[in-house]
């Protein structure tokens, strides 16, 4: 009778340990960094789902000029998630053949867009956080990462200037664009401590010089919402239960429905080109 | 889509690049200057046409009556030689 092989003991301990994390092709796998890829997600992925949230509003906006600032936006959005994407691996395979528990963006941007003003709260939480750790990460250790956000800056200063715009014309307008202005900053401010935590992933590629430390920006960050919120004449929304966990994988009901509109084509015909 | 009557038209002025005069390229609604700015940006300028942007409140621009237009216009008609290429310069003259 053949005996029975041996049980390895602590495997899952030795292969991470190993080069590449015991990767079966780890001798191709080259310079390929976990770590690194798993950031570029992040950012990427932020980016890419606001993008496609932002062009659900395509043919829907309040008037054709704000049609087309929006689709800009979501434009700039999505060739950022390219790149970042890009960087992790294949942005086309990893923006359309991943489900849902292997998304990593944050909460805030997987909220459905709500009325105008809802869009531009989230917009505006949203692009005031990137245009500061954009800013930040032009100054990353790795170059990609860093040309990237040099790209990028830009644009999200643009981004964050339009939606502090509406925020101000809504909140210090009529009675009801105040109202609606209010409400969507309710909405979407239980999503924004999600923006500064800290994980180990995160803390690893800081202590890398990679990564940027959101906390280092957190408070110039509450200082410029409320300083735009004061021009807007709106109180800072009153602080709500956090909600966390999208870089590890968990998020609202929302975003499963947003990604079966965004990968129906290339999951249902995998060879289509245009 | 409404229209957005509600809001101002402005006419917007595009420099296409350093040096070259601002040339009006459409109009945009907007609800104030900064606006009326932005929107310019969004709709005629995302594919790289210019450097510098004007947006004028499209109410302050006079223009001329179509009707006139006989009177103001026709009668530069027969006067070719207001043009500098209706004289011809003799070939000694270098710089004019």
């Amino acid at each position: 009778m053949p005996s029975l092989p041996t049980i390895e003991k602590d495997v899952e301990k030795r292969a991470t340990s190993a080069p590449d994390h015991g990767a079966f092709d780890a001798t191709t796998a080259g310079n390929h960094d976990p770590a690194i890829a798993d950031y570029c997600q992040r950012l990427g992925d932020d980016a890419l789902i606001l993008g496609q949230r932002l062009s659900e509003w395509c043919g829907h906006a309040p008037v054709l000029e704000v049609d087309l600032s929006l689709a800009n936006i979501a434009l700039d959005l999505i060739g950022q998630a390219t790149n970042f994407l890009s960087i992790a691996g294949d942005a086309d395979k990893q923006a359309f053949h991943r489900d849902v528990l292997d998304w990593k963006n944050c909460w805030l941007v997987e909220q459905p867009n709500g009325d105008f003003a809802r869009t531009m709260a989230r917009q505006f939480l949203f692009s005031t956080w990137q245009h500061m750790l954009y800013q930040r990460l032009q100054r990353s250790a790795d170059e990609r990462i860093a040309a990237v956000a040099a790209k990028a800056v830009k644009e999200v200063a643009y981004h964050r200037e339009l939606a502090a715009d509406w925020v101000i014309r809504l909140g210090d307008g009529t009675d009801e664009s105040a109202e609606r202005m209010r409400d969507g900053l309710e909405w979407c401010w239980r999503f924004v401590p999600e923006l500064f935590e800290l994980d180990e992933t995160l803390e690893a590629l800081v202590k890398r010089g990679i990564a940027v430390n959101p906390q280092g920006f957190e408070e110039g960050y509450r200082a410029e919402i409320g300083r735009v919120l004061a021009e807007a004449k709106l109180a800072t929304p009153p602080e709500q239960r956090p909600i966390l966990g999208g870089r590890r994988g968990h998020h609202s009901e929302h975003l499963g429905h947003l990604l079966a509109v965004m990968q129906y084509l290339p999951r249902t015909y995998p060879d289509a080109t245009w | 889509m409404s229209d957005g009557h509600d809001w101002p038209l402005w006419e917007v002025f595009v420099r296409s690049k350093g040096g070259l005069n601002h040339r009006h390229v459409g109009s945009v609604h907007a609800p104030d200057p900064e606006l009326a700015l932005r929107h310019a940006r969004d709709t005629y300028t995302r594919r790289l046409e210019g450097v510098s942007l004007w947006v004028v409140p499209s109410a302050a621009i006079v223009a001329s009556d179509p009707e006139q237009a006989g009177e103001l216009f026709e009668p530069a008609e027969s006067k070719i030689y207001r043009h500098p290429t209706f004289y011809g310069i003799p070939d000694v003259v270098k710089h004019i």
